[in-house]
């Protein structure tokens, strides 16, 4: 146990800087006088209390360097735990919640998910739906690039972590030469489009609460909604057209939104490998599919069509799951054809889900590569990405990330069905649950929710939310017994 | 001239022998003894072993009162030091510096004024691939030389039956193209000149040299031998640097495929290329080249570091059936010994590059020398200065010019203006630069001595 107590250390750090966000909603509590401000002042002292005891409780003992393989410790216990913290306020002012709900809807939110279990949302305190807007945020550009900027004053070596977050092939170049730096440059970057986002989503007609609550949601590429109807209660072209578009930019790196701003130059994006592709699937797929949907007589008019098409498809295929229409009532092929992107639309270092086109990139190269050998085969064909060769061991992580992707879905699946869910259902809850999108089809698409599910059932989709953020393997490592041997 | 050559490798041995040929005073200077003990045993030239980027080692080599440097060590490093040093101890007007890095394209300030004071960078290797692309251009040339900026072409083409001139007198040109301008500027028949008339008849086999405009040379191409459809498909053995460069000029326009034997160095080329095909073997693997289907390949070009092994590979890929295989081969005896037999072209290295060092060296207004058939003949383009009076050129048309043997004028290039001397009755004008075709070498000095203005001038 000794040897955790670095690790539980830093976690206890974690915990106590996550202590002052529930000042935010307290704040709005107050001053809207919402009545759920003591839900609010419960969840910050224990969260700050129980934070700052084992800080000093671990402290001083056994100090040591934070280890590579400590990180995947870390991660795996600040995604876990800090919910546990988020649910207090939750519980308090939701009766009748349960733990296993309460804990779904924390876990959805700081995985930027946007699953969740609650109906009547529409009568819930604003500021509960600040805190979950807030949770979302939080937990869009990650809890550990946040703890990144600040751990270094703590002495932890940070670019482990960022190692730990992403296998495989997360850029190595570092933006700016100390890690904490970066993380503050994307922190910032972030923060200022958050705020670019709330003050557009006011002006095209929310009000200030509906502006925070889903501009928060939408940079995190999450899809909490204070409504239970979602974007079809504002019914909306400006509102749909302001959140399509930021929902597009939080679906590229941030790292390279911070170099465009940092050269004042648009250059970046059409240097970088995934932007334009991320762009082209999700705009092609827009296109197609609103042809498709006036084709099938789904809508009146190509207008129509694009106008539902551009604003579902982008939030399916960037792993929001906001929805303006029930779209699970289109034909088969556009609903599936959605959460298929949601696989691979988003990119590296955004706040998306999926296997990131990244990934996606290096496979479809790597398949080129296996053709162009069976042909010539004395043939050296490496796998480029941009300029770079990438090495084999990397094209393997990267294999083994899709087995491993592709058996979790199938596994969780079965067990889903083994339950007596529906196959739609089963399925499109697991891949929504993994690439952190929130809506599925059958009992989980946009006209249903979770609460559906039952307990058990509701622990799967918990786990596939937390499989899926922390890229399976950061989690599935320490199942192995290797990682507990001295 | 007294000329100072740093490096006795390929470039700095040929350039020592044409420019001792050319009766200058030639000191070499290179870190081993041993190539300066056999280039000393073969030409009349001085040798001084060291570091040529020391100016003690300089100064042995007596830089004090050198015209003209050419630092040509393979080593880029080398050469830049040894150029500024040249400058700013020793004060040599002309230095010339082989420079591989295409770094110093991109900033050229490091180079001049404050930098390392070159006034000319060459690189062998882009020479050689531009020569090489050339050729790729014009498939059924033997060999290409640009003039003006690439405006007038002269190119070296075997003429073969079929072709509308072949078994015609040279007369009949004009009527085959009336409307196009070309001049034969010499043929060769069994590797010798022939003395040309309006009479002489091309035959089958010859080589025959013409100049044109750019843009109708392949139409008069044609008149010497059929069409042969353009290059789509390339092998290139040998990565090298020469392999590397040629690959990433065409691999935009054709289908390139690169064979190199070192794994690593695969790896390099498979990292730098984005279309071409990198193939781990050996360049003359009769499998690999059976796999890769050289027999429809348009180009088979083998430009290893090893000249037998060019020779070898080349060989093989011709008889499997490669429509046209272009060797790299430095030594002439092999050039000579290979080049219309076998295989189609034999480029040297060192005679491409050569051209463009002897520029520099060329009494009289030169603006561009390019060396053909391996270094025996000469392609020139001289700038005529002065007036009737007191040139022996300007002012005169051009059979009226006291040419010596072997000696052609070819064509004219005045302001932006290309005159192709058809019928030799152009007026050669004061600032003309006159195109000339030299048979034989050693008429070089009384070409520029026909071209030097007399005292009167000033």
């Amino acid at each position: 146990m000794l040897r955790f107590f670095p690790v539980l250390h830093v976690l206890s750090g974690a915990v106590l800087l996550f202590a002052p966000a529930f000042l935010v909603p307290l704040a709005f509590s107050m001053a809207l006088a919402d009545g759920a401000h003591a839900a609010f002042e419960t969840g910050f002292l224990v969260t700050f209390v129980t934070g700052l005891f084992t800080f000093f409780l671990t402290r001083g003992r056994h100090r040591r360097e934070l280890q590579p393989r400590d990180g995947f410790l870390l991660v795996t216990l600040v995604w876990t735990v800090v919910p546990a913290f988020a649910t207090i306020p939750l519980l308090l002012e939701i009766p009748g919640l349960s733990f296993t709900d309460a804990y779904f809807e924390a876990v959805s939110g700081m995985t930027t998910s946007g699953a969740t279990v609650l109906t009547g949302l529409d009568a819930l305190e604003p500021s509960v739906n600040i805190w979950r807007g807030l949770l979302v945020w939080i937990g869009g550009m990650g809890i550990i690039v946040l703890a990144v900027a600040i751990l270094p004053l703590l002495g932890v070596g940070g670019s482990q972590l960022f190692k730990a977050e992403s296998p495989g092939c997360m850029k190595d170049t570092k933006l700016t030469p100390r890690i904490g730096d970066t993380a503050k440059g994307l922190w910032g970057v972030y923060s200022a489009v958050t705020v670019a986002c709330i003050v557009s989503m006011h002006l095209a007609g929310m009000t200030w609460i509906d502006a925070i609550v889903h501009a928060l949601s939408t940079m995190g590429l999450g899809g909490f909604s204070s409504h239970d109807a979602s974007y079809a209660y504002f019914d909306s072209p400006a509102i749909e057209a302001v959140t399509t578009f930021f929902m597009l930019a939080a679906s590229l790196n941030f790292a390279t939104h911070f170099l465009a701003v940092r050269r004042r130059t648009l250059a970046p994006y059409a240097q970088d490998v995934e932007a334009p592709r991320v762009m082209i699937w999700m705009l092609g797929s827009v296109v197609a599919i609103a042809a498709f949907l006036e084709a099938s007589g789904t809508y009146p008019d190509f207008a129509t069509a694009l106008r539902h098409a551009s604003f579902n498809v982008v939030s399916i295929a960037s792993t929001t799951g906001f929805a303006s229409v029930d779209f699970a009532q289109w034909p088969w092929f556009a609903g599936i054809w959605m959460i298929f992107l949601s696989c691979f639309a988003t990119s590296s270092g955004s706040t998306g889900g999926g296997i990131k086109m990244v990934r996606a990139v290096v496979l479809f190269k790597q398949a080129i590569r296996e053709m162009t050998r069976v042909i010539h085969p004395r043939a050296v064909v490496p796998v480029k990405y941009g300029d770079q060769v990438i090495e084999n061991n990397v094209i393997f992580a990267v294999l083994a990330f899709m087995l491993m992707y592709g058996t979790t879905i199938i596994t969780m699946t079965m067990v889903l069905l083994a339950t007596g869910v529906d196959p739609i259902t089963a399925i499109t809850a697991v891949v929504a649950c993994i690439n952190n999108m929130g809506p599925g089809l059958g009992l989980v698409g946009p006209a249903g929710n979770y609460a559906v599910l039952t307990d058990f059932q509701t622990w799967v989709c918990t786990i596939a939310m937390l499989l899926g953020r922390l890229e399976l393997f950061t989690m599935l490592v320490l199942l192995t017994p290797a990682f507990w041997r001295k | 001239m007294k000329i100072l050559i740093l490096g006795a490798g390929q470039v700095g041995a040929s350039v020592a022998e044409a420019l001792v040929s050319e009766k200058n005073d030639v000191t070499v200077v290179d870190t081993s003894p041993d190539r300066l003990r056999d280039l000393q045993s073969q030409f009349d030239l001085r040798t001084v072993a060291g570091n040529a980027a020391q100016p003690e080692v300089l100064a042995e080599a007596g830089a004090a009162d050198t015209d003209m440097l050419f630092a040509v060590t393979a080593s880029d490093e080398t050469n830049l030091v040894a150029t500024k040093v040249a400058h700013a101890v020793f004060n040599i007007p002309t230095r010339i510096a082989r420079i591989r890095s295409t770094w110093f394209e991109r900033h050229p300030e490091l180079l001049h004024g404050e930098g390392f004071s070159v006034d000319h960078a060459i690189c062998p290797e882009q020479i050689v691939t531009e020569y090489i692309g050339r050729l790729i251009e014009f498939p059924e040339a033997l060999e290409v030389v640009e003039f003006a900026g690439g405006r007038v072409d002269l190119v070296a083409v075997r003429a073969v039956e079929g072709g509308t001139l072949v078994r015609h007198p040279l007369r009949d040109l004009e009527k085959l193209l009336p409307k196009i301008d070309a001049k034969v500027a010499a043929i060769y028949r069994n590797d010798r000149p022939l003395a040309l008339t309006p009479d002489t008849v091309v035959h089958p086999g010859d080589e025959v040299f013409i100049l044109a405009d750019a843009k109708e040379i392949r139409q008069v191409m044609t008149e010497l031998r059929k069409m042969d459809r353009p290059v789509r498909r390339v092998i290139i053995a040998g990565g090298g640097n020469i392999g590397l460069r040629l690959a990433r000029a065409i691999e935009n326009r054709m289908n390139v495929k690169v064979i190199e034997a070192s794994k690593r160095r695969c790896e390099f080329l498979a990292g730098q290329l984005a279309e071409a095909l990198v193939l781990h073997g050996d360049v003359s693997n009769e499998d690999l080249l059976g796999d890769e289907s050289v027999d429809e390949t348009d180009l088979f070009v083998s430009v290893t570091n090893d000249e037998e092994a060019n020779i070898m590979s080349a060989l093989l890929a011709k008889r499997m059936g490669a429509r046209r295989v272009i060797a790299l081969i430095n030594r002439r005896a092999y050039g000579d010994l290979m080049q219309g037999g076998q295989i189609d072209i034999a480029i040297s290295p060192a005679q491409a590059t050569l051209g463009s060092l002897l520029e520099h060296v060329r009494r009289g207004d030169v603006a561009a020398v390019h060396s053909v058939r391996r270094g025996r003949a000469e392609a020139l383009e001289l700038i005529a200065h002065g007036d009737r009076k007191t040139s022996r050129v300007v002012g005169r048309r051009i059979r009226e010019v006291d040419l010596p043997p072997g000696a052609t004028i070819v064509g004219i290039i005045r302001g932006g203006e290309v005159i192709v001397a058809k019928d030799d009755e152009s007026l050669i004008e004061p600032d003309d630069h006159v195109l000339m075709f030299l048979t034989q070498k050693r008429m070089i000095p009384k070409i520029e001595k026909l071209f030097e203005v007399s005292v009167g001038f000033f």
